[in-house]
């Protein structure tokens, strides 16, 4: 085995490396400016006005009022914090998602569910779209809340935010959505977007982990998860990650900043990505929509092969990449966003997903075109499986088994 | 190559290490008793004396078996498989094609899941249930040989 010391990390969409410009901004408030926000002493104040400053420079991105923002531990707990939050405070109701969420919002709403409200999981179709039409007809008298996520985060699908949000408004639903993968590549004004609550990530943007927001409409009330010392206006106690803060303000300035020449750069290193390698490798086809798609997400299904052992094999080579294989996940189970997609299991099998990030060039790509087909090759001369390419989904009424 | 941690040779442990041993990682690289082609595959799979398959595409794992037997003294003189499945299941076929060349058909019989894990110095616990199956991918080659040949001692007639 070839091994080198080149390392391509191809798994952004996990987690990114903090941005040398939010480490510098974020590094005072360790040691110098370490007071707590709620103080009335200089120090005090002096966090107090770096929260107040990295929420106003958040609010200008998102074009909402300040006050609108909590801040969280993370994109979970901003999940968790809206969809319980207004589960909790209404008692009872319908709730609507989709089938393709992150476990963030399933996990949430199966607890809901054990609580006594009711889910409709809306079905996806190939591409990862859900369907308008569809949402409409769910919406009952008594649904309290929609939640939509913006991008999917193993395909890359972008659903039609705007679309759900006039559908929302029109039979006066609350509308949240799952943005931790939009982030930093797509539009974020909450006017725009038309949400009335929305989760970001700074974990995906460049900055810190353990960091969030969940942007609430100021009329919308919710229950809080945390109860405390009243911080962020009651709605999450504890005291201010203030170095989080500051870093997630930062991470997001630059990323808006920077997000149209970078999304035009990740598209085409995505684009030349995924048509190579469809085209040097038999077999394989993209997972997700070709073009509703997040700049930086390549979702490939190499048939006859499994994804771990792709996977490791690219680890040799210093790829790092993520896979939707049984094999790799904690249940032992394929990933539910294929199956979604209507994937039969040896297709979804052997799915690969590679997230582009600020430093990948070209270079890298190139260098994943030339070790990924002597992999598929070695691995399939050993497979026993032969699919075809007109096997790879399930047809109608045709249900996976399970192991 | 990293070293894999001594740790990780523990059978059962609880935290979910990705590590595999170094023993798992060469066979996973380097996989013995492979076909070099698909036709290779074809030609061997019609003059094995025995197959077995076991998997299924639900579980990712699909381990297929073939044997050639010395017939003088029912030892096992080759063993080559195709498996479709993570790295411990690539390793552990690989490893158990080793292990019976040269074996009494009595004794490869008795080869169990555990015997594989003991000669990969270990496998994360998870992967066990799933990925060892070549123990019964054998015993399903095994099986298929002595089934056709007292079906050519039916057919032959016997000498007085």
């Amino acid at each position: 085995m070839n091994t080198t010391k080149k390392e391509i990390y191809l798994d952004h969409a996990s987690t990114t490396y903090v941005r040398p410009e939010v480490v510098q901004a974020m590094l005072p408030f360790f040691e110098q400016k370490f007071g707590n926000p709620s103080s009335l002493h200089r120090l005090g104040l002096e966090a107090k006005s770096a929260v107040d400053e990295s929420r106003q420079k958040i609010a200008s991105i998102l074009n909402c009022k300040p006050n609108e923002i909590i801040f969280t531990g993370g994109g979970t707990e901003s999940i968790n914090l809206a969809l319980k939050g207004v589960a909790l405070l209404k008692g009872k109701g319908h709730i609507i998602t989709s089938t393709i969420e992150h476990p963030a919002v399933l996990n949430t709403c199966a607890w809901l569910e054990k609580k006594g409200f009711s889910v409709t999981y809306l079905n996806v179709d190939d591409e990862g779209l859900i369907s308008i039409k569809e949402l409409e007809k769910a919406i009952q008298k008594d649904t309290i809340l929609i939640s939509i996520m913006y991008a999917n985060n193993e395909i890359g699908t972008i659903e039609p935010i705007v679309e759900i949000g006039k559908i929302a408004r029109k039979h006066k639903v609350l509308f949240h959505t799952d943005a931790c993968q939009a982030a930093g590549a797509l539009e974020l004004d909450v006017n725009k977007l038309g949400v009335d609550l929305m989760t970001i990530n700074s974990s995906k943007i460049y900055g810190p982990k353990g960091m969030g927001l969940l942007y609430k409409r100021a009329e919308i009330k919710l229950e809080p998860l945390i109860h405390g010392g009243g911080q962020e206006a009651g709605a999450r106690s504890g005291t201010e990650n203030v170095a989080g803060i500051v870093g997630l303000a930062t991470a997001l300035e630059l990323a808006q900043k920077e997000s149209a020449t970078e999304n035009k750069r990740l598209i085409q290193l995505r684009d030349y990505l995924i048509n190579n390698t469809l085209k040097k490798i038999p077999k394989s086809f993209l997972n997700g929509h070709p073009t509703k798609r997040l700049p930086n997400n390549v979702n490939i299904s190499f048939l006859d092969v499994e994804g771990e052992s792709i996977m490791l094999y690219l680890n040799e080579y210093g790829v790092y990449v993520s896979t939707g294989s049984a094999c790799s996940s904690q249940k032992l189970q394929i990933s539910h966003v294929l199956n979604a997609i209507g994937l039969k299991h040896d297709a979804a099998h052997g799915s690969i997903r590679f997230t582009l990030g600020k430093r990948t060039t070209k270079a890298d790509i190139n260098y994943v075109l030339k070790v990924l087909p002597p992999i598929i090759d070695s691995l399939r001369k050993i497979s026993p499986v032969k699919v075809k390419m007109s096997e790879i989904r399930e047809k109608m009424g045709e249900k996976n088994e399970n192991c | 190559m990293k070293t894999a941690d001594k740790k990780t040779k523990v059978v059962g442990h609880k935290r979910e290490e990705w590590i595999y041993t170094d023993i798992v990682k060469d066979h996973f690289f380097h996989p013995r008793n492979i076909f070099a082609t698909e036709k290779e595959a074809e030609t061997y799979k019609k003059n094995a004396d025995g197959t077995g398959q076991i998997g299924s595409p639900a579980c990712g794992d699909i381990m297929e078996m073939y044997i050639k037997v010395d017939k003088k003294n029912n030892t096992i003189k080759e063993c080559k498989w195709r498996t479709f499945g993570c790295a411990s299941a690539i390793a552990s076929t690989s490893i158990l094609s080793e292990m019976v060349i040269g074996m009494k058909l009595s004794e490869a019989k008795k080869i169990t899941p555990l015997d594989i894990v003991k000669a990969l110095g270990g496998l994360p616990a998870r992967k066990i249930h799933c990925s060892v199956l070549g123990d019964q991918a054998l015993r399903a080659a095994i099986d298929d040989y002595e089934r056709r040949r007292k079906e050519r001692d039916k057919s032959t007639p016997i000498k007085i």
